[in-house]
């Protein structure tokens, strides 16, 4: 595992300009990814965490638009590029994505091995028998038989496309992959087989991950550090076995412990009541004080300052030093 | 001893794959998928069965046959003692549909987009012939609202599918069939598509109704950690048979069958101290079409205790008692379950194979 910090991002801000209003849906985002490792990124739906992954590769979508803060990729500041520079040094070369319900966007009418050459093509000219090699390598390296090469989509099933996607990702060696809900839409089988090749391609290649899921039981598989969101923000920050045996904001600690254990019997599962705030219009102070069991009075008037508490960076009053 | 609500004795459903012209003209014989193949199990009442499996195992098919969506090639059903096999009169139908209900796992297509929350819940009651008048509906729909915790029921009556969150989605569509009042529900995959959170939510809910409104449940799922919170007996389909039942802590701490324990090998669990460790998953391969079943121990080709007489010999299930733990294989008992865990070196290669019980693996 080298030491090399591969991503920083500082201060991170998106936000989308619809016409009923701003929708605040990344807020002074900030971290840190280091050579061999991994970022989990975990919350409900619409807490921000695809936006987080767009803004990393540039690609927010109109009326999105980075607002504010900065991102290194190895050195290289990422928010200033334009659009074309973007596409030729940014994205597949220094960070490539699986997106999510990847398996889908492969094209029935052309082979894989057209569709896996095509970043090749276009970002390095390679073509032909050199392509061939290098997609069979890659092949071979996510455990499937470089044949497949010539096969079509519809010839393979949801794990070996998934797996393929996966590969093609890898494909150019970027610096950080994000992989988002990579998953979800397989067995349990299945699964545990990509996480398995995951974690070792993860030390072989020493490149950084971003994971990005809903589910903490995979995370907790694959993650070094936890990036919990809540409503554009990150909540808790730091090392996935501290947050996991000790979650420090009180949504960490429900979300959690709404999670249904296999080898454990429990009566009732914590949840969350209520829903996600409207981010066009979020709460003053936390954003998360409406479903908050600890909350005070101070909650609903300030927006927390981010502490560290043993190691985890938390945003929350509960944790304020007097 | 609880009541039998669902039995099920050597229930067979085959679908014939349709022919191309050519195949027809050669008079070829039909390919037939065995989708499910001679199934036995009860649920008692009050009481919720989960059936867990792969894609393509059998597991929505059960729920279909249970619920007369589809009608069985051969076997019996009886839910309250009555063959629903042989049950094809239109009017008979509707009596059992009132007394079975189902949940889709899809709550933003099972609902219609144009009705609103009143509509969707007062299509069944017409139906049925439920209430005489507007205002007896009403309040039947604001009381099937209450018991799903959609409350205020004023707020949420006159609203749109569109205008509420996926729990919220799902609520109504259990409150859909809370309203005809049913013994018995099948439940597809009903929280797979939500957050975490709501799904905890949910799945409190649903294990509440089991008491306030005698609830029986059949869980079709595919996340086997929720169903020791939510169901007391569990079967585990592969291909068509269950492999191995009984109530669910025995069988998730003392998986009997080799597809179950490589099932629960490859759970993902919040643990995160596995980081540099992998877990080896003792199966091969993927699981076989439905037309081309294996012979002997259907799981054979894929199981790694694979013996001579699996391949020659269909293992016996036994005749699931109510307490009974059993499983369809030949060494049912023999196999201990133990997790295969490889530690990953620094540059990613597999360094050395440990073989931990789950005790020891929870210790460190």
């Amino acid at each position: 595992m080298s030491e090399r910090t591969i991503l920083d991002v500082k201060d991170l801000t998106t936000h989308y300009f619809t016409s009923k209003g701003v929708v605040k849906a990344l807020d002074d985002a900030s971290f840190q990814l280091k050579g061999g490792q991994s970022i989990g990124v975990a919350g409900e739906s619409g807490c921000g965490k695809s936006t987080m992954a767009f803004s990393l590769l540039r690609m927010v979508q109109p009326p999105g638009r980075i607002v504010s803060g900065s991102i290194k990729v190895d050195g290289m500041e990422v928010t200033g590029l334009s659009e074309k520079e973007a596409r030729s040094k940014l994205r597949w070369q220094k960070i490539s994505m699986v997106f999510q319900g990847a398996m889908d966007i492969m094209t029935p009418v052309y082979t894989v091995g057209y569709q896996m050459r095509e970043p090749l093509k276009y970002h390095k000219g390679l073509k032909g028998d050199k392509a061939k090699e290098i997609c069979m390598r890659y092949l071979d390296m996510v455990d499937l038989d470089p044949e497949l090469y010539y096969r079509y989509p519809h010839e393979l099933s949801g794990g070996q496309k998934q797996r393929i996607i996966i590969a093609t990702a890898l494909l150019l060696e970027p610096d950080v992959v994000i992989l988002d809900e990579p998953t979800t839409a397989l067995d349990v089988v299945v699964e545990a087989r990509i996480m398995n090749d995951l974690k070792r391609l993860k030390k072989e290649l020493d490149n950084g991950m971003i994971f990005i899921t809903h589910d903490l039981s995979i995370l907790a598989e694959i993650s070094d550090n936890l990036a919990i969101m809540y409503a554009g923000w990150i909540v808790e920050f730091g090392p996935a076995t501290k947050i996991y045996k000790e979650p420090k904001h009180p949504y960490t600690q429900k979300l959690i412990a709404a999670i249904p254990r296999l080898r454990k019997d429990i009566d009732r599962l914590e949840y969350i009541p209520g829903a996600p705030p409207e981010l066009t219009n979020p709460p003053s102070g936390c954003r998360f004080h409406p479903r908050c069991e600890q909350a005070f009075d101070k909650c609903t008037e300030v927006e927390p300052e981010e502490h560290v508490v043993e190691g985890v960076r938390v945003k929350c009053h509960l944790y304020e030093e007097d | 001893m609880p009541r039998t609500i669902v039995k099920a004795r050597n229930l067979r459903k085959e679908f014939e794959i349709s022919q191309t012209f050519m195949q027809k003209v050669r008079r070829q014989p039909k390919m037939k998928v065995r989708a499910v193949d001679g199934i036995n199990f009860d649920i008692y009442e009050k009481r919720a069965m989960a059936f867990v499996g792969e894609s393509g195992c059998g597991k929505t098919t059960v729920g279909k046959l249970v619920m007369k969506l589809l009608d069985a090639t051969s076997g019996e059903l009886y839910v309250k003692g009555k063959n629903i096999t042989k049950l094809s009169d239109h009017r008979k139908l509707k009596t059992y549909r009132r007394m079975a209900q189902m949940i889709y796992q899809d709550p933003f297509s099972s609902l219609d987009p144009r009705f609103k929350v009143f509509d969707i819940l007062e299509e069944p009651l017409l139906i049925h012939g439920i209430g005489d008048t507007i205002a007896e509906r009403r309040a039947m729909i604001e009381k099937a609202l209450e018991d799903v915790r959609l409350t205020p029921p004023d707020e949420f009556i006159d609203r749109y599918p569109h205008m509420l969150s996926g729990g919220q989605r799902q609520r109504v569509a259990i409150a859909r069939c809370l309203i005809l009042n049913p013994d018995f529900i099948v439940a597809d995959e009903p929280v797979s598509m939500l957050d975490v959170s709501v799904r905890a939510e949910l799945l409190n809910l649903m294990k509440d109704l089991v008491d306030s409104q005698d609830l029986t449940y059949l869980y079709i799922t595919h996340d086997i950690s929720t169903t020791r919170f939510f169901t007391d007996y569990i079967g585990v389909m592969y291909l068509g048979i269950i492999v191995e039942q009984g109530p669910v802590a025995d069988v998730l701490d003392n998986p009997l069958h080799p597809y179950t324990q490589a099932l629960l090998s490859a759970v993902p669990e919040p643990e995160p101290d596995r980081l540099d460790r992998i877990k080896e998953i003792p199966i091969k391969g993927e699981i076989p079409s439905g037309t081309n079943v294996p012979d002997g121990c259907r799981f054979h080709p894929r199981c790694p205790h694979s013996k001579e007489i699996c391949k020659k010999k269909v293992p016996v299930e036994k005749e699931p008692a109510e307490k009974g733990h059993v499983a369809a294989c030949h060494f049912a008992g023999e196999i201990e379950f133990k997790l295969k865990v490889a530690k990953l070196s620094e540059d990613g290669k597999v360094e050395k194979v440990e073989e931990l019980t789950v005790d020891e693996l929870a210790e460190e």
